[in-house]
């Protein structure tokens, strides 16, 4: 078993538990607020500037380089939004919950450089309604930031003005998604819009708005406090930086760890979370989420960034690990996964809407033995059909894990549905009259 | 028999679902004779189509009013108050009923159809009569790897008959370190394990805070190089938030602590790793 990375350092982890940390008075006697005054004695072309020397890719699933997402918002005198994405619903995801509820004033913080940057003057943090702790501890630390003219009209004295309010959203996974999240914010049906316009052109009340995840507005501050070279010297070259991985499943310590990118995935999974219990192997895991594509135990020594793991097929998405040992028969965890997307889907595209429902029933159908091993073959291509044909990448997000497990257990899939018709009295000798019967042939002594 | 009635019939066993050897497997019908929920609540096409209603005659909880207008104050749009102002109304009336609907559609000037749409497509609100507590089971991949399916069906059956408590299976509330877990009331707690099913539901039914030490409020962060130091434990999730209202500091005075030297001892995982349910055990395939 690999010993813990002890070397890393921990940027958003670190003593994230002192009492009262989430009160403003601890929070700036560790240094809080101080990289706000730096960055508003900049220029925001200087703060964009190190956003963008840091390389710091976004850290909700998408991985795009947050800087270039910055410069894209359109100059001028204009009316722009930034919104904190906030929803973190992706299955296995929990790490912005720690860093909400026990370090509100950093994200506060990050927001409002941000916005500096962006040339933003109103602000949303959009969370699940579900995080009711979460968003009550950002509400009260709002409140103190307002109080100590952090936020309102020309923030410590510069021309810099900014509101900032916390959204408290519903239960539903596709506001996740950003402009399902801007639909909602607005006060509507959550469901996604057509892409392009982008929302850096036109999102929120149709205005340009930069969208950013939890974790990523909470590293600006870091950023500015460290200068963006110096961060960049974090991590591997593409994947600048550490990260909060979440990590469940059949493993012995879940729970959040910060990690340094680039690090083998062995050294979290088995390392820092424990591994599975005594006597239990790894059968697949989630890199990402539930939405990232599986891999298998030979593929534990990956290295854990961005790069890498889209070379190998699949994404570091939201930093979520989920673990599956070899005690879980791989058809459970696809039906729990489909079950789940099913369920969110907003119900726009059809391809999305209905690929879903059918894989759930063709995944049900393995399990009563009605199927057949074509099933295997009717099931990836519907995967295939749904990957790029919706506004939004839902469909995808199932379509791919679905497709993955497919193609990497199907050994496993084919000897399921054998001995579930088995179970059901249908022999392989059986199954040759069932085909028959299908055609309308009569069988004598149909079982 | 002809052989052309005995071809029908197990084409007929088919189409229904039947296999040769098993019963046929009836297609669920609503009383209507449709397979699709809902139409047979047919609309009333004779009836005039709801207007925004009349805020002479439609009477508003003071207070409800006044939360509804300050989140509306919030947004550039009045209508991205939406969702919290249904919220709010769904606290006052238990559910989003055709009355909480009517009051939140008056305050915001918008017509109750819209305030439907948007209800019907969150599964926070709810658009039946529910119990007055919630408890949100998740039972999303990582809590059902760890036995969330028992337990939600341990809480639904415990719970039978209970019209005040609505327990209902959740997709990932977010706390797949505490896995399996529930949502009580907003509260998160876990990791539950079956013998925890009735003292939850009897703390819910005495409005006593629920499993006080198993509430996420009091966990430390799981890596085990966050903390520089031993920290007491969080208090738990009611006193830490009235804490965070009255912003009042904890008793332990953090400026001696600051300068104190880390300590050699690293916290190890904040709570006791649960026994894994018994169907890890058993080969299921």
């Amino acid at each position: 078993m690999a010993a813990p990375v002890d070397n890393a350092p921990l940027l958003l982890l670190a003593d994230i538990d002192e009492p009262g940390l989430y009160t403003r008075e601890v929070y700036e006697r560790r240094g809080g607020y101080e990289s706000l005054r730096a960055a508003l004695q900049m220029s925001p072309a200087e703060v964009l500037e190190q956003l963008k020397a840091s390389g710091l890719r976004g850290r909700g699933g998408a991985g795009f380089a947050m800087g270039t997402k910055v410069s894209f918002l359109p100059k001028g005198a204009m009316d722009k939004y930034l919104v904190c994405n906030a929803d973190e619903s992706e299955p296995g995801t929990f790490k912005d919950r720690e860093l909400m509820q026990k370090n509100p004033h950093v994200l506060i913080e990050g927001m409002i450089i941000a916005a500096y940057a962006a040339g933003a003057n109103r602000s949303f943090i959009y969370i699940r309604g579900e995080y009711v702790l979460q968003a009550d501890s950002l509400d009260a630390a709002l409140a103190e930031a307002r109080e100590a003219g952090y936020l309102g009209e020309s923030i410590l004295g510069s021309d810099h003005s900014q509101t900032l309010v916390v959204h408290r959203g519903a239960g539903a996974y596709i506001c996740g998604e950003e402009t399902g999240l801007l639909d909602s914010l607005e006060g509507k049906r959550g469901n996604p819009r057509l892409k392009p316009p982008f929302p850096a052109n036109q999102g929120l009340y149709q205005g340009p708005t930069l969208i950013n995840n939890v974790e990523t507005l909470s590293t600006v501050p870091t950023i500015i406090r460290m200068g963006g070279e110096q961060y960049a010297k974090l991590g591997t070259e593409t994947s600048t930086g550490t990260k909060l991985v979440s990590v469940s499943g059949h493993v012995q310590r879940p729970g959040n760890y910060e990690i340094e990118l680039g690090i083998p995935a062995r050294e979290i999974i088995y390392g820092l979370a424990g591994g599975p219990e005594e006597g239990r192997s790894v059968k697949c895991w989630f890199p990402g989420g539930s939405s990232s594509p599986v891999l298998k135990a030979e593929d534990l020594d990956l290295a854990y960034d961005f790069d890498t793991l889209a070379k190998a097929g699949t994404m570091l998405g939201s930093g979520a690990i989920i673990v599956v040992d070899d005690s879980t028969p791989i058809l459970d965890v696809a039906l729990k996964t489909a079950k789940f997307y099913r369920h969110e889907s907003c119900g726009k595209c059809t391809p999305c809407r209905e690929g879903t429902n059918w894989t759930v029933k063709m995944l049900e159908r393995i399990e009563t033995g009605e199927a057949t091993p074509m099933d295997l073959e009717i099931m990836a291509s519907v995967q295939q059909h749904i990957m790029g044909n919706c506004l939004c990448v839902l469909g995808d997000a199932m379509a791919m894990p679905i497709g993955s497990m497919i193609a990497k257990f199907r050994e496993e899939f084919e000897e399921h549905i054998e001995r579930a018709r088995m179970a059901r009295g249908l022999g392989t000798q059986a199954g040759s009259d069932l085909a028959l019967a299908a055609q309308g042939v009569p069988v004598e002594g149909a079982h | 028999m002809s052989a052309a009635e005995d071809r029908l019939s197990s084409a007929q066993a088919f189409a229904l679902g039947g296999l040769p050897g098993g019963t046929p497997r009836p297609v669920p019908r609503y009383g209507h004779g449709s397979r699709v929920p809902g139409w047979d609540r047919a609309a009333d096409l004779e009836k005039e189509p709801a207007g925004i209603p009349d805020a002479e005659t439609t009477d508003v909880p003071a207070d409800l009013r006044a939360e509804i207008e300050a989140h509306m104050a919030n947004y550039p749009d009045r209508r991205s108050a939406t969702l919290p102002a249904l919220a709010a109304a769904q606290r006052v009336h238990g559910w989003c009923s055709p009355e909480a609907i009517e009051q939140v559609a008056c305050v915001m000037r918008v017509t109750p159809a819209y305030l439907e749409s948007v209800a019907s497509f969150y599964d926070m609100l709810e658009t039946s009569p529910v119990g007055r507590h919630s408890v949100y089971v998740c039972t999303n991949i990582s809590c059902s790897l760890r036995g969330a399916d028992e337990l939600y069906e341990a809480m639904a059956a415990a719970a039978a008959g209970d019209g005040e408590i609505n327990v209902r299976g959740f997709e990932c509330l977010g706390a797949c370190d505490i896995a399996p877990m529930a949502s009580v009331d907003g509260v998160y707690v876990g990791p539950l394990s079956l013998q925890d099913v009735e003292p939850l539901l009897e703390d819910v039914r005495q409005d006593r805070p629920v499993l006080p030490d198993k509430q996420l409020a009091r966990r430390l962060v799981a890596d085990p190089r966050a903390n520089s130091r031993q920290y007491p434990e969080h208090p738990a999730q009611h006193e830490a938030r009235s804490g965070v209202a009255n912003l009042e500091l904890p008793t332990e005075d953090p400026g001696t602590a600051i300068g104190e030297p880390p300590e050699d001892e690293r916290p190890g995982p904040t709570a006791a790793i649960e026994e894994p349910p018994e169907h890890h055990e058993e080969d299921k395939s």
